[in-house]
C-alpha cells in the first residue's frame, strides 16, 4: 500500500483542482505525440499526426486527451487504493489496446511538464515530487495487469 | 537526430540563459534532490541546500558546459572532452542520473519559458540533452 503524507494528498488535490482538463489533457497528449514521435503508433486512425502543428490542432487528439485526464480524476479520488482503481484500465490497456507499457511514463513526463508550464514558479520542487510520486503510482497500477 | 531548425533553436534557448546560468542550474538540481533522494549521495561533501553557495555555483557550471556544447552540437564530442575524462574517472556518477537531471531540466525550463517552452522546443531540447549525457558516458568503459 502506498503512503501518502498529508502534503502529498493536499498537493495532489490541489493541483488537479487547479487545472483545466480541457486545456491540459490535449497539451500533454499531443506532446507525447510530438516529443516521443513513436508513441503515434497507438493512434492509427486519428488522422492527421504529420506535424508538431497538426497533432496539436488535432480534434480527436484533444478529445482523447481530456478522456485521459478523466481517468486520471479515479485515481485523485481514491488515492489509498489506485492499484484496484485502475485494473481494468490496465487490462484494457493490454488486452484490448496492446500498449507497451512504458509508454506510461513518456505519458505522465509530458504531463508533469504541461502543468509545470501552467504553474510556473508556483510548481516547487516539492509539488513536483509529490505530482511524480502520484503518477509513478498511476503507471505502475495501468501496468500491473499485464502478463 | 537534430534538424538544422531545432539546433538553432537549442542554441537560442541556451543563449538566452546563460545569463542566468546559476538560477536554472541550482533550480535544477535542487528539482532533482527532491525528486530522487538517491541523487543527493554524489553531493554529501556539499552543503546543497537551498541557494547554497556549493548549489549556485554547481548549477552554474553545469548550465554553462550545456550551453557552450550548444554553440556547436556537432562538436559535443570534442567540446566535452575534459568533462567525459572528469566523469569517468573521477565523479563516475552512475548514467542513469543524467536522465534524471535532464528531467529536472526540462521542468525547469518548463516553469521558467511557460507556454514557449512548446512541444517542438522541448523534443529538440530532449533530444539535445539525451545526446549531451551520451557523450559525457562515453568513456565510461
Amino acid at each position: 500500500m502506498v503512503e501518502w503524507t498529508d502534503f502529498e494528498r493536499a498537493t495532489i488535490k490541489d493541483v488537479f483542482a487547479k487545472i483545466e482538463y480541457e486545456v491540459v489533457g490535449p497539451a500533454a497528449l499531443a506532446r507525447c505525440l510530438v516529443v516521443y514521435p513513436w508513441t503515434q503508433r497507438y493512434f492509427g486512425n486519428f488522422g492527421n499526426l504529420y506535424n508538431a502543428a497538426a497533432i496539436t490542432g488535432n480534434p480527436k487528439v484533444a478529445k482523447h486527451g481530456i478522456t485521459i485526464l478523466h481517468g486520471l480524476d479515479k485515481a485523485v479520488k481514491n488515492m489509498d487504493d489506485i492499484r484496484n482503481t485502475y485494473a481494468e484500465l490496465s487490462v484494457l490497456h493490454s488486452e484490448k489496446l496492446h500498449v507497451d507499457p512504458d509508454n506510461f511514463k513518456l505519458l505522465a513526463d509530458c504531463l508533469t511538464i504541461v502543468v509545470a508550464a501552467q504553474m510556473g514558479k508556483a510548481f516547487t520542487g516539492e509539488i513536483q515530487a509529490a505530482f511524480q510520486k502520484f503518477l509513478a503510482v498511476v503507471v505502475s497500477s495501468l501496468g500491473r495487469q499485464y502478463h | 537526430m537534430l534538424s538544422k531548425k531545432e539546433r538553432e533553436l537549442i542554441s537560442e534557448i541556451w543563449g538566452r540563459l546563460t545569463p542566468v546560468a546559476e538560477d536554472i542550474g541550482a533550480e535544477a538540481l535542487l528539482r532533482m534532490f527532491a525528486s530522487f533522494p538517491g541523487t543527493k549521495t554524489y553531493f554529501s561533501h556539499l552543503d546543497i541546500s537551498f541557494r547554497s553557495a556549493h548549489l549556485l555555483s554547481h548549477g552554474k557550471k553545469i548550465v554553462l558546459a550545456i550551453a557552450e556544447g550548444a554553440k556547436d552540437i556537432s562538436q559535443l564530442t570534442v567540446t566535452l572532452a575534459p568533462l567525459q575524462t572528469l566523469h569517468a574517472y573521477q565523479l563516475r556518477i552512475d548514467p542513469t542520473n543524467f536522465k534524471l537531471f535532464s528531467h529536472c531540466m526540462l521542468v525547469t525550463l518548463a516553469c521558467h519559458m511557460g507556454e514557449d517552452f512548446t512541444p517542438t522546443a522541448h523534443a529538440a531540447m530532449d533530444k539535445y540533452l539525451s545526446a549531451f549525457a551520451a557523450v559525457l558516458a562515453e568513456k565510461y568503459r
